[in-house]
């Protein structure tokens, strides 16, 4: 492998992980803080990315699109919270693993009724649809290059609203201790409605963010959930450092995976999660 | 051995007499339609001996099913049956030793870990087998053949015909059901519900809980691998949706519909989705929408599933 090539599968693998992250960081939240095993979060990913495809049509353009989404994201996650999530607080993970069961199957049928079943492609924004020239013939997309600096903003910004200020303060006491938090006078139920609708925003970003690259198709939902629980395991579940790490290590695996040893490609991560939980059974940076 | 409310010994026994009669009436398309119920009620009581029983959430459960499945596909050669118990032996074999490796694993990890675990072994399994060209891809492959049980040239049934096919299906259920009851009522059964309440104080009882697990998970890994066999063999024809998550998922419901850890729950459970999502289909295209919202309000209205409603005040 040549170095431009190596070069670009490095740039690819970025790319990749810091877009699972998103996605990843949402489970890890909504399960680290609320306790809830999410299977409907894929979904979140897959209504992102048709809002992108559906708003970038309607309002000409992608980033205000990606704003709009971002709202429209935000209040299903707050509905769906009031709605259904939250009489589940209480509720073993079994129950909670088949009511989000049950949601899965809804938003795809909800999005076969409103999309229909074909294939769809969003365009790259035009004052981004340009290539950087590596070599001779190689070169490198500058969208992908903006896409790997807004997920790192992205992380950034997450860091600083969970360490550094009063909601996140909140929210990091609230992981901790249910009651304790409620009796200080927090609105605990509130709190959870916007963790949960920051996780549905999240995963629903990254679909509208990674639409321009890989298309808008059935299912693609399914396929980045079970990805991002294994970045979640990986990682230990709860820790959005662990996601960031993990997610990380899978872009390359799963990347390098798809070049290296394209006979079992689809079969890396998976073998990659195993060493792991061979070596930590929490995940990396997990709680014993 | 837990006694079950009367109403429902009655529905039971009622229900074995009818199963048993009914190929002397029933038209063939449900004589099938209800073979499939039976096997997906075997594989449903082999999950709930790791849910109901043991306490162990797997989401990967279609893998020893899947693989079990696949087995018979390679075992038979094109146009030709393959042997009945050897088959069924090597299917059962694959399946049993794919659950002690993937147990193994699994098995160290608890709660939720062991939820996400299990479905990513599943997966794995799936992708391997959906990007393999010998194992037909993502299309799956057929098995033209059933497999015949010959003995010296005598072969009591034929499984080309729906009724014999039905009999045996029905055999096999009601022999899985009855070896759990009595494996669930010996002491092993004692000690893996103590897993289930606590394992932690069934390991300080000196109970090497390790391993009390990996023989269920094997357990369970081989009756789903029975199951898998029967439905390919039934429908003659294997594909990868056999091994995906959705597989798991939906047995997961059935389980929970019926009531897990009651002895007839699982079967319940089956008939009730399947039953429901043959009625969803006939009435539109996007019957998926109409079960999904079936789960998510039995969940939140039904939380002890359908067994809840035959079960006697004085459990309360």
């Amino acid at each position: 492998m040549d170095t431009a090539i190596f070069f670009i599968q490095v740039l690819n693998s970025v790319q990749y992980g810091l877009l699972l992250f998103l996605v990843a960081s949402g489970l890890t939240l909504i399960f680290g803080i609320m306790g809830i095993i999410n299977l409907a979060h894929g979904s979140f990913y897959m209504i992102g990315a048709y809002l992108a495809f559906s708003l970038t049509g309607l309002i000409g353009d992608f980033w205000l699109a990606l704003a709009a989404g971002v709202v429209v994201a935000v209040l299903i996650g707050l509905a769906l919270e009031w709605l259904v999530i939250r009489f589940l607080y209480d509720r073993d993970h079994l129950y909670q693993v088949l009511l989000t069961y049950g949601l899965i199957l809804i938003f795809e049928e909800c999005r076969s009724l409103l999309w229909g079943d074909d294939v769809h492609g969003v365009p790259v924004p035009p004052a981004l649809d340009f290539s950087i020239p590596l070599t001779e013939n190689l070169s490198y997309q500058v969208f992908r290059v903006a896409m790997s600096a807004i997920c790192l903003a992205l992380a950034a910004g997450m860091y600083w609203l969970i360490q550094k200020t009063r909601l996140g303060m909140m929210i990091r006491a609230g992981s901790v201790n249910r009651e304790m938090v409620q009796s200080l006078g927090i609105n605990i139920g509130l709190l959870y409605r916007v963790v949960f609708a920051l996780g549905v925003a999240l995963a629903a970003f990254a679909g509208m963010l990674g639409s321009p690259v890989s298309s808008v198709f059935p299912g693609m939902g399914n396929q980045v959930l079970i990805v991002s629980f294994v970045v979640v395991v990986i990682g230990g579940i709860g820790s959005v450092k662990g996601a960031l790490v993990a997610a990380l290590a899978i872009g390359f695996a799963d990347t390098f995976g798809k070049v290296l040893l394209p006979q079992i490609a689809g079969m890396v991560v998976y073998l990659l999660m195993a060493a792991i939980l061979l070596w930590r059974p929490q995940g990396i940076f997990g709680k014993a | 051995m837990e006694r079950q409310p009367r109403a429902l010994q009655v529905l039971l026994a009622i229900g074995l007499v009818a199963l048993a009669a009914f190929p002397l009436v029933g038209e063939k398309f449900y004589l099938q339609f209800i073979t499939k119920l039976m096997i997906m009620g075997i594989f449903a009581m082999s999950l709930d001996l790791l849910v109901g029983h043991t306490g162990l959430v797997s989401l990967g459960h279609a893998l020893f099913f899947g693989v079990a499945a696949y087995a018979l596909m390679l075992l038979t050669p094109e146009y030709q049956a393959a042997g009945f118990w050897t088959s069924l032996g090597v299917s059962l074999g694959v399946a049993a030793l794919a659950a002690l490796i993937v147990g193994f694993f699994v098995l160290r990890t608890t709660g939720i870990y062991f939820i996400m675990v299990t479905l990513a072994f599943g997966q794995m399994t799936y992708f391997y087998v959906h990007d393999s060209s010998h194992l037909g891809g993502s299309d799956g492959k057929y098995i033209y053949v059933r497999p015949v049980l010959e003995i010296a040239g005598w072969s009591p049934f034929d499984l080309e015909r729906p009724a014999h096919f039905y009999y045996v299906a029905l055999a096999m259920m009601v022999f899985v059901y009855l070896m759990l009851r009595v494996l669930l009522a010996s002491p092993f059964g004692r000690v893996i519900s103590g897993i289930k309440e606590n394992e932690h104080r069934m390991r300080m009882l000196g109970f090497a809980t390790f391993r009390y697990k990996l023989v269920c998970f094997v357990l369970a890994g081989t009756l789903a691998g029975l199951a898998g066999w029967l439905a390919a063999a039934h429908d003659g024809l294997v594909n990868p949706e056999m091994l995906s998550w959705h597989q798991s998922g939906q047995l997961l419901m059935m389980v929970i519909l019926g009531g897990m850890g009651t002895p007839s729950g699982p079967i319940l459970g089956a008939a009730a989705l399947k039953v429901l999502e043959l009625v969803f289909q006939g009435w539109t295209k996007h019957w998926q929408l109409l079960l999904g919202g079936f789960i998510v309000l039995s969940v939140l209205l039904l939380p002890r599933g359908l067994a809840q409603l035959f079960e006697s005040k004085r459990r309360d």
